[in-house]
């Protein structure tokens, strides 16, 4: 078990009467990539600038390594962040911009130099040194915004969206630059993204967030193949959402059907929500499956097939690599192990707090 | 489609040639020659008579010190506006502006009713039985009439430059361990020198080469290179002398751009 840095415990905040976090505790532990993932406005990056120290929250502490930095302001703090639109100081080429903070920390001349050159090594800007920063792709200037961040040697890297204003190749190449980035350091990073594939990819941890609730944190794993809730199930990745009835344990009903699961302790006759992810739907020949439907919807998508069954009523959401043309009649099949149960939200409120609050 | 877009810029061409070149070549032709026409330096060379070379040096010193005040006024006022809200800081820079919208002249005139030896100002001094003020005409009321009319000027430039340095470079400068007094030195100030290069400029040349003001408030006394020329112009009728001391003041003006526009270029990036 890795120690715990960074403890937040029982931060609140609201802005202008707006609550933005609601009693949020949150444990990261070192050398930890550690991915804050939600819709906009879900007090995400809140969360972040919180830990960077640049909004004080109305309540709770931050802890760092046992230590309470809640009134600290973010130059005596030893995090560093990456901002989602790079902030180069314009004025400055690119290595000014990496020496900024060992300047200011008056490291000597030969030292800088020898970061300096380490750094762009280290995000693959070799020689770059006296480029303007105004010059660089987009690509570039966030690669100087991560080395004039590492270079200061922070136990924690904060990476507020850092990838967002780049285009959809350069980001997958990013993230694994970020993966490699962070193996090499061996700090941790904190994350905050809205894009499920990018949390997916990098993470360790996954923080779901969503009004101002953590709605589930977990590995990568957990939280694609076992969603505690309706909201973590609908944001991550497709899926098919439906409502049930649990029967008894390990039994379920779905839109009139009997489906065997491996869930149990839900009780008898209790509604619950139900789901199951589309490349789980198994197409097998009418009358094999558990219910009967009809394709009525086929895209390729490279990788495999997106179809659309139709079946009692419900569209399926179903990825194969095998091709039913539209109008085939098919029987839908699923796995016991390939169910996902969860307890039904009781009211809006309890929607957003979600299933794993009341664990 | 070319010759059309090239039509377009026959007004501006007309304009420069006509407002802007020709004038100013008529200038160096009298400045340049004699009533009789002929080359002379002896307008150019009139400066170095004592009491002009004083006026023009006194308009240099009276022009730099209200640029100094305009600018130590303006920066502090510019970073407040920074700091609160669009919407009021909008409102605040209008207020400052509003004078801007009166009559120039009128602006200076009332100042001669504020600072008189009976004016406004001494009434409300005497009415306390605090000491009177003996300031007009005088170069301190000089100094004055320029800063109130010529503040806006420094503002706006300044205020403009300063919303565009984005929250977020100043956070980073704050991130990467800079204090609030670190970060204005080498960050905020950095990249404001833009602004403080257009405000120096709006306000040293129209207060170095101004006669109004120092007519009013200088109650004629007072005599700067501007009132030097105009009354070369208007009293004595000596067009060839006034377009010399011109031309002249123009040297002036040149040298302190090239020298302002020098330190513009070495400031860049030289944060530390």
């Amino acid at each position: 078990m890795k120690d715990v840095l960074i403890d937040l415990r029982n931060i609140t905040k609201s802005f202008d009467g707006t609550m933005v976090l609601d009693d949020l505790n949150l444990s990261v532990k070192e050398n930890e990539f550690v991915t804050l993932l939600g819709p906009s406005g879900c007090g995400k990056t809140t969360t972040l600038r919180i830990i960077g120290g640049f909004v004080t929250p109305d309540q709770g502490q931050v802890i760092f390594e046992g230590k309470d930095i809640t009134s600290l302001p973010p130059n005596k703090r030893p995090v560093n962040t990456v901002f989602q639109k790079y902030a180069l100081f314009p004025h400055m080429d690119v290595a000014e911009n990496i020496a900024f903070g060992l300047r200011i920390k008056g490291k000597s001349k030969q030292y800088i130099r020898d970061k300096i050159s380490y750094a762009l090594k280290l995000v693959n800007l070799d020689g770059y040194e006296h480029r303007q920063v105004t010059s660089l792709s987009g690509g570039q200037q966030q690669r100087i915004a991560i080395a004039r961040a590492i270079v200061n040697e922070p136990r924690v890297l904060l990476l507020d969206e850092p990838l967002g204003a780049l285009d959809l190749k350069l980001r997958q190449d990013m993230q694994y630059e970020l993966i490699r980035l962070k193996n090499e350091l061996g700090i941790t990073f904190i994350y905050v993204t809205h894009d499920q594939e990018e949390a997916l990819t990098m993470s360790d941890t996954i923080v779901v967030m969503n009004q101002g609730y953590i709605q589930q944190m977990g590995t990568p794993e957990d939280i694609y193949n076992e969603p505690e809730n309706a909201f973590v199930a609908d944001f991550i990745g497709d899926s098919n959402l439906l409502d049930g009835m649990m029967i008894e344990d390990k039994l379920v009903e779905v839109l009139g059907a009997r489906f065997a699961c491996v869930d149990t302790g839900f009780g008898t006759m209790q509604p619950v929500d139900v789901v199951i992810r589309p490349e789980d739907v198994e197409l097998v020949s009418p009358g094999e499956g558990t219910i009967d439907g009809v394709v009525s919807h086929l895209i390729f998508k490279g990788v495999h097939y997106e179809m659309e069954v139709t079946a009692r009523g419900f569209e399926w959401l179903v990825h194969s690599t095998a091709c039913f043309p539209v109008g085939t009649e098919v029987g839908i099949r699923v796995d016991p192990f390939n169910i996902q149960i969860m307890n039904k939200p009781v009211d809006d409120d309890e929607k957003a707090v979600g299933n794993g609050e009341m664990d | 489609m070319k010759w059309t877009r090239k039509l377009l810029a026959g007004p501006y061409l007309i304009w420069m040639a006509g407002f802007i070149l020709i004038p100013l070549g008529l200038i160096f032709y009298y400045g340049l020659t004699d009533s009789s026409g002929a080359f002379t330096l002896e307008n150019i060379m009139a400066i170095t008579d004592p009491q002009r070379a004083n006026s023009l040096w006194r308009a240099l010193k009276l022009a730099l010190i209200s640029t100094v005040i305009c600018l130590a006024a303006a920066y502090p006022l510019a970073m407040i506006l920074k700091r609160i809200a669009k919407n009021r800081s909008s409102l605040i820079v209008f207020i400052f502006v509003l004078p801007m919208w009166m009559n120039f002249l009128l602006r200076t005139m009332a100042w001669q009713v504020l600072l008189d030896r009976n004016g406004v100002i001494n009434n409300v001094l005497g009415f306390f039985h605090l000491p009177r003020l003996n300031i007009i005409n005088t170069q301190t009321a000089i100094i004055f009439g320029m800063v109130y009319n010529f503040l806006p000027f420094m503002v706006l430039p300044l205020y403009n430059v300063l919303m565009k340095i984005g929250n977020d470079v100043v956070e980073a400068a704050y991130d990467l361990g800079a204090t609030k007094v670190q970060t204005f030195f080498h960050v905020i100030l950095p990249l404001s020198v833009p602004g403080i290069i257009s405000g120096i400029t709006m306000v040293f040349v129209p207060a170095l080469t101004t006669f109004v003001i120092s007519n009013l408030l200088g109650g004629g006394m007072i005599l700067l290179i501007g009132n030097v020329i105009e009354q070369e112009f208007t009293f004595t009728s000596n067009w060839h002398l006034g377009s010399g001391l011109s031309l002249v003041l123009m040297v002036f003006i040149l040298i302190s751009m090239a020298l302002i526009a020098k330190y513009d270029k070495e400031g860049e990036g030289g944060a530390f």
